[in-house]
């Protein structure tokens, strides 16, 4: 059984082509701009079984066409990497596209399995300053760097993503040090830009939660645009998602 | 002059075969849009004299004049321009652009209440004639029962066409152009000769169905000749291709006024001819895109003149001029041509437009030149509707056939249509719970329905209540069709477009429904949760209480999606015992056009937690915001409906932001190309794309003269947003736009 939170059966922004993304419930991080905050307790969420999931990927399937497949985010999936595994195995016998978006805070025997049948990882980095890093989720960056070397390692196909928020994770040297972190990684096929949007604050007061970024605006178009030129030079390709 | 002999020949030659001249002589393009041309000069001044006249028709409200004199017939009208030295195709319904005329036949004291809406009377002489001459609408009110009285002033029977025409029949308007009249007329003589004795009523009717024809072709020829055009003999280049066609739909449409008028599947017929004299060096690209921008012009331009409350069922003054685009032969050739291309074009070089009706039939097979020109079309105009030519070329067995209305299948020239507007669904279910009694009135529908054994609502109890209500209501609405056709034949019968027709054409008879995905929820609810019903004094259900979870259609769950497909099933199978006047086939929609607005105003509380009054969803849409786990899972369960038992149509209306679509221009056509190859690929029949955001279109309902072209897909057709009604606008609000966050 899996801890599912949500469905968002046409998703876009979730990987490559379109997508089915199966969002789970629970995650260790608690990041201060975290756009779905329901999701991290990791009570609560519909336990729902791997056929049901795995009958809702063969239905929509037809619409996959050659990119798309099922993406698991959240919450954080690999805290239930053990279903995972179960769920990948069986999409992949479907000849089904696997994607995990990870903070890449946990690494055991499980999430390795996960990852020999994961087709595409989607790795959030937060921040590549120690400190910074653990003001913004709680936690060290040191397992997502670990987690990164691993993939690397395994030559698996990965799409880095970076939530910029202004003032907390724009500043130029914390983007030039993430170009120069991953910039020789050839697993690494593009750096998304993921803007930070306050579509998530309605959801903090639904759960009585303080809104911590009460102040902090969205980007313009000029900073995503100084962004994606900065990061430019590290990646294949940079896309502002 | 180009030689009709370089055609290759064929059975056409011989006999009226339009398919096998196409099947011969088309050229099919698998190359992209690069080829394309921007309006010409002569387009861009007859576009702007066009504009002009939709502001005026627009500032005046709606209606820009009207002909209150001359009834409208093929030749009542001489011949009528917009600018007449820029104009490659010529002809309009009446002398002016936008003037509409009268076509009482359908009933008079309709015609007279949309003169007196706009401040007219009809000119007496005229008038006088129907103190003498009987029209379709006293026709069908004459014979009507009382239980049909009944069900129709209830709201369990809506928008029958018994006083308005009936339309959905597509005259094969190719004839003209191949054969010309008097090959036609030729033709239909030998068909009359043959039709002989014994006299019984049904050979009777034909042949004064066929001797009309024959009058109307010759009526066709005289009002070519206003015009300076010989339409006896057949089109000899391209221009007259396009305009002999355009003719022969323009007699259709100055003797009637169907609610649907469509157009057919010309586009690569014209295209034979626009292709010869291209390789022949005649014409230019940049004219030939010139000839399809013209034609669109005038498609845009039909006018009907309408009672208001025509618009609660039908919103937005459409005319459904719809056009069938691409396709796939039997042989596995593709269908698109040049001008398939050409015809989507028309949308940027004259702006977006809800006419002609642009239906692109969806093969997986399609170039993918043409279905990426066709994903940037809808993505940038939001005009273009989508359906599954695989599904309905090997269901139907033809693969020549167009669009009637907005997503009913006809063989051109072959077949014809009964039109039947639609039975509610969701209402009828409220009569399975309250005994048989209208739920707003209490007066007895239905009777033998036995009252409910407890407030609590058990599934199967509810179920052998409504099996027997929609048995009931099948067969008042088969009477009701039986008669509205009779009666339609007799006093309005369609000689022009008949004339372009097979003598004794198959018949499909289109019925329909609405209210589906309220049904499917409310049984959902009663099986998966405690549905408890309350009721007022006189014991009629006035609101239900739901406790616990239940599954709602749209979200890819059998559980809720097969209860849908069941009711289709059901209603299909009992109309399908029913015989029809001239053994018309019955077939079944799931389709609402804009009606849904006004059938959930008749509607009261449902068991799904509907309140009383509240829209119901179009066609065969899942309920707006129910359907919570995006638009995949949502297309996934109404790819479910079979269209074996909804063989007229099952319509869903699709609206996504850009942004929801992907990143950037190719990635979202990519994504939609994905998303309809997905959807056609599960035997889904119907789709309209829109790609809107949600701010534009409330920006539009504040400052409509920004937005004059503002083009939005309803159910199964297209309408300027800015002439709806505030409250279809809302209900356009209120449905599910698929966004992410």
């Amino acid at each position: 059984m899996l801890r599912v939170h949500s469905y968002e059966s046409m998703g876009t922004h979730d990987g490559p082509g379109l997508r089915l993304v199966v969002f789970v419930q629970g995650c260790r991080f608690n990041c201060l701009y975290c756009a779905n905050p329901d999701t991290i307790s990791t009570t609560g969420g519909k336990n729902t079984s791997i056929e049901e999931i795995v009958a809702m990927a063969k239905s929509q399937k037809a619409f996959f066409g050659k990119k798309g497949g099922v993406t698991i985010s959240g919450g954080e999936p690999t805290l239930q990497a053990a279903e995972l595994i179960k769920l990948f195995k069986a999409l992949k016998a479907e000849g089904i596209n696997t994607c995990l978006d990870t903070n890449g805070n946990n690494m055991n025997e499980e999430v390795r399995e996960l990852l020999e049948y994961t087709d595409i990882v989607l790795l959030d980095v937060k921040h590549m300053n120690p400190e910074q890093h653990k003001y913004i989720t709680g936690r060290s960056n040191d397992n997502t760097f670990k987690f990164a070397d691993y993939l690397k390692e395994k030559n698996i196909k990965t799409w880095l993503r970076y939530v910029l928020v202004p003032g907390l994770s724009d500043q130029e040297e914390a983007l030039i040090a993430l170009g120069e972190h991953f910039k020789d990684f050839n697993n690494i096929e593009r750096l998304e830009i993921l803007p930070y949007h306050t579509l998530g604050k309605h959801k903090y007061e639904v759960l009585n939660k303080p809104y911590k970024l009460e102040n902090v605006p969205s980007n313009t178009e000029e900073q995503l645009e100084r962004a994606q030129n900065m990061l430019k030079p590290y990646f294949k390709y940079v896309q502002v998602n | 002059m180009a030689n009709r002999n370089e055609f290759k020949t064929g059975n056409w030659s011989e006999a009226i075969d339009v398919r096998n001249f196409v099947q011969l002589n088309l050229t099919p393009y698998e190359g992209d849009a690069s080829f394309l041309c921007g309006a010409s000069e002569r387009t861009k001044k007859v576009w702007d004299a066009c504009v002009e006249a939709l502001k005026e028709e627009r500032d005046n409200g709606g209606v820009r004049s009207i002909d209150n004199i001359l009834v409208s017939t093929i030749t009542s009208h001489k011949a009528g321009y917009i600018d007449q030295e820029n104009e490659t195709v010529v002809g309009l319904q009446t002398d002016a652009v936008l003037r509409r005329s009268m076509k009482p036949l359908g009933g008079v004291k309709v015609v007279e209440k949309a003169l007196a809406e706009n401040g007219l009377e009809m000119e007496s002489h005229t008038r006088d004639i129907f103190n003498y001459r009987k029209t379709h609408n006293d026709g069908v009110f004459d014979v009507y029962t009382d239980e049909i009285r009944t069900y129709r002033s209830l709201g369990f029977l809506t928008g029958l066409p018994d006083n308005y025409a009936r339309g959905r029949v597509i005259g094969d308007y190719r004839r003209m152009a191949l054969y010309g009249t008097a090959r036609l007329i030729e033709a239909k003589k030998a068909d009359l000769a043959a039709i002989s004795g014994p006299m019984s009523e049904e050979t009777i009717r034909l042949r004064e169905e066929v001797s009309e024809q024959i009058k109307a072709l010759k009526e066709i020829t005289l009002m070519g000749s206003y015009y300076g055009c010989d339409l006896s003999r057949p089109a000899e280049t391209a221009q007259e291709a396009v305009q002999w066609v355009y003719l022969a739909y323009l007699a259709a449409i100055k003797e009637q006024d169907g609610a649907a008028m469509s157009f057919g599947n010309t586009s690569s017929f014209l295209d034979i001819y626009i292709n010869r004299d291209l390789e022949a060096g005649l014409i230019t690209e940049e004219y030939a895109q010139e000839l399809i921008d013209q034609l669109v012009i005038k498609l845009r331009m039909v006018r009907h003149l309408r009672m208001s409350s025509y618009n609660e069922i039908f919103a937005g003054d459409p005319t459904w001029v719809t056009e069938s685009i691409g396709g796939t032969f039997n042989d596995g050739r593709t269908k698109v041509t040049k001008t398939s291309f050409r015809f989507l074009q028309t949308l940027y070089n004259l702006g977006p437009s809800p006419e002609p009706n642009m239906t692109v039939l969806w093969s997986n097979a399609l170039p993918e030149g043409f279905k990426n020109f066709c994903a940037q079309v809808s993505i940038d105009t939001s005009s273009v509707q989508y359906e599954n030519d695989d599904l309905m070329r090997t269901t139907r067995h033809s693969d020549d056939y167009g669009i009637a209305c907005c997503v009913s299948f006809q063989e051109i020239g072959k077949h014809i249509q009964f039109f039947g507007a639609r039975c509610n669904l969701a209402k009828a279910l409220l009569l399975a719970l309250n005994g048989g009694r209208c739920e707003n009135t209490g007066k007895l529908v239905v009777k033998g329905i036995p009252a409910l054994s407890s407030d609590t609502l058990d599934y199967e109890e509810v179920m052998t209540n409504y099996r027997k209500v929609l048995k009931d209501m099948a067969r008042v609405y088969n009477d009701s069709m039986n008669i509205i056709h009779y009666m339609h034949d007799k006093y309005y019968y369609e000689r022009a477009q008949m004339a372009l027709v097979d003598t004794n054409p198959h018949i499909n008879l289109a019925y329909g429904v609405a209210g589906l995905s309220i049904t499917a929820d409310s049984l959902s609810a009663i099986k998966y949760a405690t549905v408890k019903c309350k009721r007022n004094e006189e014991g009629l259900s006035t609101g239900f209480d739901i406790d616990g979870d239940y599954p709602c259609y749209g979200n890819d769950d059998d559980r809720a999606d097969s209860i849908a497909v069941e009711v289709t099933n059901f209603m299909n199978a009992e109309l399908k015992k029913l015989p029809v006047y001239k053994n018309a086939e019955p077939t079944l929609s799931v389709l609402t056009i804009t009606s849904n607005v006004m059938y959930g105003k008749k509607t009261g509380a449902t068991p799904d937690g509907r309140e009383k009054g509240v829209a119901f969803a179009p066609g065969a849409n899942p309920m707006h915001g129910r359907d919570k786990n995006g638009a995949i899972a949502s297309l996934s369960s109404v790819s479910k409906i079979n269209y074996t038992s909804a063989l007229d149509g099952v319509s869903n209306t699709f609206s996504i932001v850009p942004r929801s679509l992907g990143h950037n221009d190719e990635e979202r056509c990519e994504n939609l190309i994905s998303m309809m190859d997905g959807y056609f690929s599960k035997n889904a029949h119907h789709l309209n794309v829109n790609v809107l955001n949600r701010e534009m279109l409330k920006d539009a309902m504040e400052n409509p003269e920004k937005y004059p072209q503002l083009t939005i897909r309803v159910s199964g057709y297209a309408v300027n947003f800015v002439k709806l009604s505030r409250e279809h606008q809302l209900e356009v609000l209120s449905r599910s736009f698929f966004e992410k966050m």
